[in-house]
């Protein structure tokens, strides 16, 4: 049973999302409600189990069909997937909390999509196979077409036609990219496509450099890196409060797949160098745009959405220095970012609906029914964001900044605190204009009600939880980072002494036939 | 033979890419599914081009990479759903914002980008 733990974080929601698709017409939303509450909870206890797994620093495969590497697919498990495992889930139960208080009997099968778009974000962190993870972004993406519409609307369609063919246009590069690597590599496998890369003869290594940056201009189009970030405020913006939280996860699977890439398959090829220069640049560019869109939104969930942009800019950034020490700082800063981000569109979401006709735009409107609670709320979030002290914003900053070395960091250091000292002046800005600027007298109706502030707090929790357990979660993360550093223990525990070249592969076929 | 396959495929995809850049929602899907017909092909010489060799051991004197025609497989089931998905929300964008222009909106009197 235990090797089979593997499987589930993908078969579950799989399963889930049939049985709730299935009922949807025939039992009443009390009971969607709570199967769908159940089944999350129940994933977030998977992988748990598998994040205490692979703490130790063991490795796990399964291979699907008990088709043997590299010729099956295999999911694999190590440290930095167990903690992408851990997030999602830690969101998703937050969000599906909240989506019980009303938002998912705006349109049909929510909690069924739902469920389809966590098996989507669950399958890309495990799988071993690169073809694989395309079929898994596919099933996020059309999932997360399907949520972003959830409702319907002006705003919505408009921000999903643009959303969906930006996608398409990217899954072609993608499968471009993969035909390319495939052609110069003959393999799938990651593991395996690392150890053929790394002993390519020089006149393939272009083909590889050119397959390895189209790779990486696909996972920028999903991480929202700076040319290719355009989609990103307006569609966060449009979409269901629940969908737009957890789709702050959706920016980190680029994230994810960038770092694996880099780390596993690119890792001392001749791809390598263009890459981190690429992102580099890139990720310091989206960091001072992610700066000035804050400054500029004119509404609070556009505010919260060019958050989401400084978070990937300093993400990615980090990505590019490519040293153990920075990547421990990202994996900190990571999980905090995404859980707070996803926080805040829900308390965005609470402001809006007490506040009447005004919704989230940052103008002057009827007093807030509730002001202090959502008040309280909005600051702790505030404060988690910006990344000041005493939450683990300030804490993840610090060990980047540590982390970044020379000349490095006459870059790094103004641009970041920069972009915190705007966010700090936009949230505040904000903050006054939503809960002090108001008429006097009249008072919008809409009490917050217990499922969404149960989610909310559910996902603001991990700001001081972040801090206290600060010691364990960076001594994770520093071990994550030292196992991203030995891309070789993975391909030898994964393919052993296999032979490598493709023509035995051949041979040996040929040799079978009749 | 690899001249000409390359000169459909570079063809296709100059043609999905120009049609995929214009205003309005029809001419958009079009170019996506000629840039994804252009990618099926792509994906499908990834294995390598050569005549008289069926992918299957035995059928023929030198088996071909059967790989590329099952990721091709993949690749068609995946586009022909999304095509599918995106004329449906083309067709509902069209009713819904008023116009067939990507953006929402209706261009200049006599535009017919």
């Amino acid at each position: 049973m235990s090797q089979h733990l593997l499987a589930l974080p993908i078969v579950l929601p799989m399963a889930a999302a049939l049985v709730l698709l299935l009922l949807s017409n025939r039992t009443s939303e009390r009971h969607q409600r709570q199967l769908s509450v159940a089944f999350t909870a129940l994933l977030l206890l998977i992988n748990l189990a598998l994040l205490s797994r692979a703490s130790g620093g063991e490795l796990a495969f399964y291979a699907l069909g008990n088709w043997q590497a590299p010729y099956g697919i295999i999911l694999m498990l190590d440290r930095l997937s167990a903690l992408m495992l851990t997030i999602t889930a830690v969101l998703a139960v937050g969000c599906v909390i909240f989506a019980c208080a009303g938002d998912d009997q705006r349109g049909a099968y929510f909690h069924g999509v739902f469920q389809l778009q966590l098996m989507g974000l669950n399958g890309a962190f495990l799988t071993g196979d690169i073809f694989n993870l395309f079929v898994f972004f596919e099933i996020l993406l059309l999932a997360s077409y399907a949520l972003l519409m959830h409702g319907g609307g002006k705003a919505r369609v408009g921000a999903g036609l643009h959303y969906v063919i930006l996608n398409l246009a990217g899954s072609a590069l993608f499968l471009i990219s993969l035909g390319i690597l495939y052609g110069a590599t003959g393999t799938l496998n990651m593991a395996d496509m690392a150890r053929r890369v790394a002993d390519m003869p020089n006149d393939q290594a272009a083909l590889v450099t050119a397959g390895g940056l189209l790779l990486i201009v696909v996972f920028s189009l999903k991480a929202a890196l700076l040319p290719l970030y355009f989609w990103l405020p307006r569609t966060y913006a449009a979409a269901p409060a629940p969908v737009a939280a957890l789709f702050a996860i959706m920016t980190k699977v680029g994230l994810y797949a960038i770092l694996r890439v880099q780390t596993l398959i690119f890792a001392d090829s001749p791809a390598e160098e263009p890459i981190d220069a690429w992102l580099w640049w890139s990720g310091l560019a989206t960091l001072v745009l992610g700066a000035v869109g804050v400054l500029a939104a004119r509404d609070l969930r556009i505010l919260i959405a060019y958050l989401v942009l400084i978070s990937v800019g300093t993400l990615l950034a980090g990505t590019a220095l490519q040293s153990p020490a920075a990547n421990t700082a990202l994996l900190y800063y990571l999980p905090h970012t995404t859980l707070i981000c996803g926080a805040l569109f829900l308390v965005a979401e609470l402001i809006g609906q007490q506040r009447a006709k005004a919704g989230t735009r940052l103008v002057r409107a009827r007093r807030l029914y509730q002001r202090f609670l959502l008040g309280g709320l909005f600051l702790v979030g505030a404060v988690a964001v910006a990344g000041l002290p005493p939450l683990a914003g300030a804490l993840g900053k610090l060990m980047l900044m540590q982390a970044v070395e020379d000349s490095a960091r006459l870059w790094l250091w103004p641009l970041l605190l920069l972009a915190g000292l705007c966010a700090l002046i936009a949230l505040s800005r904000a903050g006054s204009v939503l809960f002090w600027a108001s008429y006097k007298g009249e008072v919008a109706a809409g009490r917050v009600s217990g499922a969404q502030l149960a989610g909310v707090l559910w996902l603001l929790a991990s700001a001081p939880l972040l801090v206290i357990f600060g010691g364990p979660m960076s001594e994770y993360t520093q071990a994550t980072a030292r196992q991203l550093a030995q891309p070789q223990v993975v391909i030898a525990e994964l393919l052993g002494d296999a032979p490598t070249a493709r023509a035995t592969r051949f041979q040996a076929i040929q040799g079978d036939a009749p | 033979m690899e001249a000409l396959f390359s000169l459909v495929v570079g063809v296709l995809t100059a043609c999905g890419i120009y049609l995929l850049l214009r205003g309005r929602t029809f001419p958009v899907i079009i170019g996506l599914s000629l840039l994804s017909y252009a990618v099926n092909l792509f994906l499908f010489s990834s294995g390598g081009l050569r005549t008289n060799s069926a992918p299957v051991i035995g059928a023929s004197i030198s088996p071909t990479d059967p790989l590329p025609h099952a990721l091709v497989l993949t690749a068609i089931v995946i586009g022909f759903a999304m095509t599918a998905f995106v004329v449906i929300l083309a067709v509902r964008a069209r009713s819904e914002l008023g116009s067939d222009h990507v953006d929402g909106q209706q261009g200049e009197e006599g535009d017919t980008r």
